[in-house]
């Protein structure tokens, strides 16, 4: 299962956001969004990433863009991981059927049955405007999501 | 890109090093006064120093991941602050050295044993330049894709390997060239 691909259209998803909310991709039309693929809320490596990206929601506001997390871990599990990290930002839950969406994305482990650890920057017309999988074990960084959105922005206003 | 993750901010006079400028080896550490890991790493690269001599240039960086570890910030700025009078690193020390109490108290506690001047230490503290600074490392960090702490970079390289001691000192070695 390979990634998404700059240019391709983001494939459309509702997934629970808390026990009794969704959140889909379409509420997001007109803002930048930065999804990230996680496999497991608590595991020491997804919680210092995560972290990162906690502390640059400030940052985020210049890109007019928002954050997305989505594993298959339970609304009640995110809700307790989020609790306890001051996770800012919306955690969905894959979990039903179990990573749907993440197989939608290029993003599902079968042999885990966890998603990969891969970020996605969509455009407020949810095209995909950058992807990147990264290595199992290996903690990203936001270093590739500034950059798009960053060249996102330049192109936003030359247009 | 994120995968070979380099540093953007090059290491300038702002910055807190030990070691000759010219030396071989590199090393920048994004790191958080209360941050576990970091205290972990701390006697590490005190090991490193001394195994490596001339041939290392250490340089720390503030990383303070504020939502899990809130004492991390003005902790930076304490070590800040005491930079100013000379003394970062034994601050440095002290804060590793003391992780679990990181209040303002103690934290003024650390300076006073320092002999610096108070008066002039707590209007640093408080002071713009020093949460520009604290603030301007912090975004070094996450531009050159530090992710978690400690990142280390190796001569502008992001470390993604063990950073235990002896694994640590074997990779950093082969930077040294061979004579």
């Amino acid at each position: 299962m390979s990634m998404l691909q700059p240019g391709q259209r983001a494939p459309e998803f509702a997934l629970p956001a808390t026990p009794d909310q969704k959140v889909s991709l379409a509420e997001f039309r007109g803002k930048n969004l930065i999804l990230i693929f996680y496999p497991a809320d608590w595991s020491p490596v997804c919680s210092d990433e995560l972290s990162v990206f906690n502390e640059i929601l400030p940052m985020l506001k210049d890109y007019q863009a928002q954050i997305l997390g989505i594993s298959v871990d339970g609304p009640w599990c995110h809700q307790a991981f989020a609790q306890a990290r001051k996770i800012k930002f919306p955690l969905l839950s894959d979990f039903e059927p179990k990573g749907e969406v993440a197989r939608k994305y290029g993003s599902y482990r079968e042999g885990e049955g966890t998603s990969e650890r891969s970020l996605y920057v969509i455009d407020g017309e949810g095209v995909i405007r950058w992807s990147y999988l990264s290595p199992m074990g290996v903690n990203p960084g936001a270093d590739g999501v500034l950059d798009a959105l960053e060249s996102l922005s330049h192109a936003e206003v030359s247009r | 890109m994120t995968a070979g993750a380099r540093l953007r901010l090059p290491v300038n006079e702002k910055d807190h090093m030990r070691g000759p400028k010219n030396a071989p080896i590199v090393i920048v550490e994004y790191g958080d006064y209360q941050c576990p890991h970091c205290a972990r790493a701390f006697p590490i690269v005190e090991q490193l120093q001394k195994s490596l001599g001339d041939n290392l240039l250490f340089v720390y960086r503030h990383f303070p991941i504020a939502e899990s570890h809130p004492d991390a910030p003005n902790a930076a700025r304490a070590a800040e602050a005491s930079g100013r009078q000379g003394r970062f690193w034994e601050m440095h020390s002290l804060l590793f050295e003391n992780q679990s109490s990181l209040d303002s108290d103690s934290l003024v506690g650390y300076a006073e044993s320092l002999d610096l001047d108070m008066k002039r230490w707590l209007l640093d503290m408080d002071s713009d330049a020093i949460e520009d600074k604290v603030e301007e490392d912090f975004k070094s960090g996450v531009r050159s894709g530090a992710n978690g702490t400690p990142t280390f970079f190796v001569n502008g390289s992001r470390y993604d390997g063990d950073w235990s001691f002896e694994p640590f000192l074997e990779a950093v070695s082969s930077e040294i060239p061979s004579r």
